[in-house]
């Protein structure tokens, strides 16, 4: 799976600023999966390749860290905060309730392949829970009608 | 009474992100100065100010500082850790996504003050709003020549990389966050040697939380002798605290170190929600032994906290209301740490596995008496006995929720149910 120029371009680009080709492994993972919506195999291995580190490293790293996937997810992942000051102010109804809306447990991923459903460990915004981080934006103080609202959108993308 | 706002004096303020309101109220006047003042008489006056650590430790910043050799054949890297993800911590997001110069402005001077000439900010994963934000102010200072070669004509020269992780609480840790930096897994490194001799690369590294470097061009400009005054004399200063949990008016607070926990939640938090009362406190962050209703009017500051067996932390205050199962509360942070463990330790990585089994099995009815005093002691074994603070910070909250609430631990397993009956843990009733 040979990558896109603009994809390589942005991977050279990265390299050049860092300080070892291991030190560019976080920053090109994050590229690769904006471009792929996840880590397949097959880019792996072509990371390891280009960064010209053993692909164990780049399997070891992928997997390490909660937010670089080696599976494929949907097209929106919702991230809801489970931790204390969210547990406190009903992350768990509100688990509850998305799991219902969407007829999906957390971990699992809506048949149309349009949304799936994480658990996050505090996103720092406990003085606004209950919160979850959408993609890239956060949304907190939730409500029924917010997660309505969202889910609708999210939906018709 | 109103807030003592030093750091949060523009947060509220309409586009406070931006160069241009930084720069209209005062901001980049620090650096001039300090480039005047030269980097021994920087450290020197931070000494003096008495500024501890904001990420947890409440280390003295100046004395951190201290410890690079300055005239290394290395380059000397500085970090700042906007890795936040303690639970009940949100204080640096809101810095950086409110009032980013003032960090990088705090940034500029620490790195002239260690002789550093590249600067990593690691920000987490889940923060890309504040990324997004970062990145906008760089490029801005870089523009009007607060980063870049020969900063203000000082020949100082500075870059500044944004790192943005990838999900791991771990990374927080300074040792991690420079394994992750690396391209590594955030594993935390033995020590010594510490940071300050071999730390990013190989190379004397200091790493410094969000507000400590937020605090300092405040301390240049104003003077050791002021910002020494605000607090007790050996914790001065602000500190933004942040009140989450079961209270009326969560939020953020800047107040000076010491203020009661009990005015803290009463006066700024405006008490406890739906009529209830408090029954107990996280009062630093969820790796913070809790603290009981009757331990309100202690003063939340580094030392004060120690001696009660707690700690300020990052000063992120989770209240817990009397209608909450704390074999729940235990279980729910338990659970946090064995997500969050990197897995080196076998303390830790063992530990906080059964703990959070353990607590689950009382929680759903099938403990026996015995798990109290094995609960009490795999958090003895699990303390100061691993290479970072991890383990401890399951096993301080967990420890300290057996032995102040062992009645309900009890109760629990007496009745072979949970006696507060909830299916769902906290209250929400979903409407706007």
């Amino acid at each position: 799976m040979p990558f896109s120029v603009e994809l390589r371009e942005k991977i050279n680009q990265i390299i050049s600023k860092s300080e070892t080709r291991q030190s560019a492994l976080i920053p090109t993972l994050h590229a690769v999966q904006r471009e792929y919506g996840w880590l397949p195999n097959e880019c792996m291995s072509e990371v390891a390749e280009i960064l010209d580190i053993p692909p164990a490293s780049v399997q070891n790293v992928a997997t390490f860290y909660t937010m670089f996937f080696t599976k494929p997810v949907g097209k929106h992942v919702i991230w809801l905060c489970r931790t204390l000051s969210c547990a406190l102010r009903g992350a768990e109804h509100v688990e509850h309730y998305l799991s219902e809306k969407l007829g999906i447990h957390t971990g699992e991923t809506t048949t149309d392949g349009k949304i799936t459903l994480l658990e996050a460990e505090c996103l720092a915004s406990c003085g606004t829970a209950p919160a979850m981080l959408v993609d890239d934006e956060l949304y907190e103080n939730l409500t029924r009608k917010k997660i309505d609202e969202l889910i609708e959108k999210l939906k018709k993308d | 009474m109103p807030e003592m706002r030093i750091i949060r004096t523009y947060v509220d303020k309409p586009n406070s992100e931006s160069i241009e309101s930084y720069t209209a109220s005062g901001g980049y006047t620090a650096l001039p100065r300090a480039l005047k003042m030269g980097p021994l008489e920087i450290i020197d006056e931070v000494k003096k100010s008495g500024l501890r650590g904001r990420g947890g430790a409440g280390f003295p910043t100046g004395i951190k500082w201290s410890f690079v050799q300055r005239d290394s054949k290395q380059p000397i890297y500085l970090c700042c850790n906007a890795d936040e993800s303690e639970p009940g911590s949100f204080k640096d997001r809101e810095i950086i996504e409110r009032d980013p110069h003032q960090m990088l402005e705090g940034i500029v001077i620490g790195c002239y003050a260690i002789n550093s000439h590249k600067c990593y900010i690691y920000i987490r994963g889940e923060m890309p709003k504040g990324a997004r934000i970062l990145e906008r102010a760089i490029r801005e200072s870089y523009e009007k020549g607060f980063l870049g070669k020969n900063i203000l004509g000082s020949g100082f020269n500075l870059d500044v990389v944004l790192f943005v992780g990838a999900g791991a609480y771990i990374c927080g840790e300074e040792t991690a966050l420079l394994e992750s930096i690396e391209g590594k897994n955030g594993e935390p490194r033995p020590r010594p040697p510490f940071p300050a001799q071999v730390g990013l690369f190989g190379c004397p590294t200091i790493v410094n939380n969000v507000e400590t470097l937020t605090c300092v061009p405040h301390i240049i400009n104003r003077g050791a002798e002021w910002f020494a005054s605000i607090g007790t004399p050996k914790n001065t200063g602000t500190k933004i605290y942040g009140l989450s949990g079961s209270i009326n008016k969560p939020g953020l607070y800047e107040l000076p170190l010491g203020i009661s926990l009990r005015e803290l939640i009463y006066e700024y938090g405006e008490g406890i929600r739906n009529g209830k009362e408090v029954k107990a406190i996280s009062p630093g962050g969820g790796s913070a032994a809790v603290l009981t209703a009757e331990e309100i009017n202690i003063p939340m500051d580094f030392d004060s906290l120690a001696r009660a067996g707690s700690m300020l932390g990052t000063a992120g205050v989770t209240v817990i209301d009397d209608a909450t199962c704390m074999v729940r509360v235990a279980q729910n942070l338990a659970h946090f740490y064995r997500d969050e463990s990197c897995g080196q330790c076998v303390q830790c990585r063992e530990g906080t596995w059964w703990l959070e089994k353990m607590l689950t099995r009382i929680e759903e009815g099938m403990g026996r008496m015995e798990y109290i005093d094995t609960l009490i002691d795999a958090c003895f074994q699990m303390k100061g006995t691993t290479i970072c603070a991890l383990a401890d910070g399951c096993a301080m909250p967990v420890e300290s929720i057996v032995k102040k609430f062992r009645h309900e631990f009890e109760e629990h397993i007496k009745l072979g149910k949970c006696p507060f009956g909830n299916k769902y843990m906290g209250i929400w009733d979903g409407s706007d």
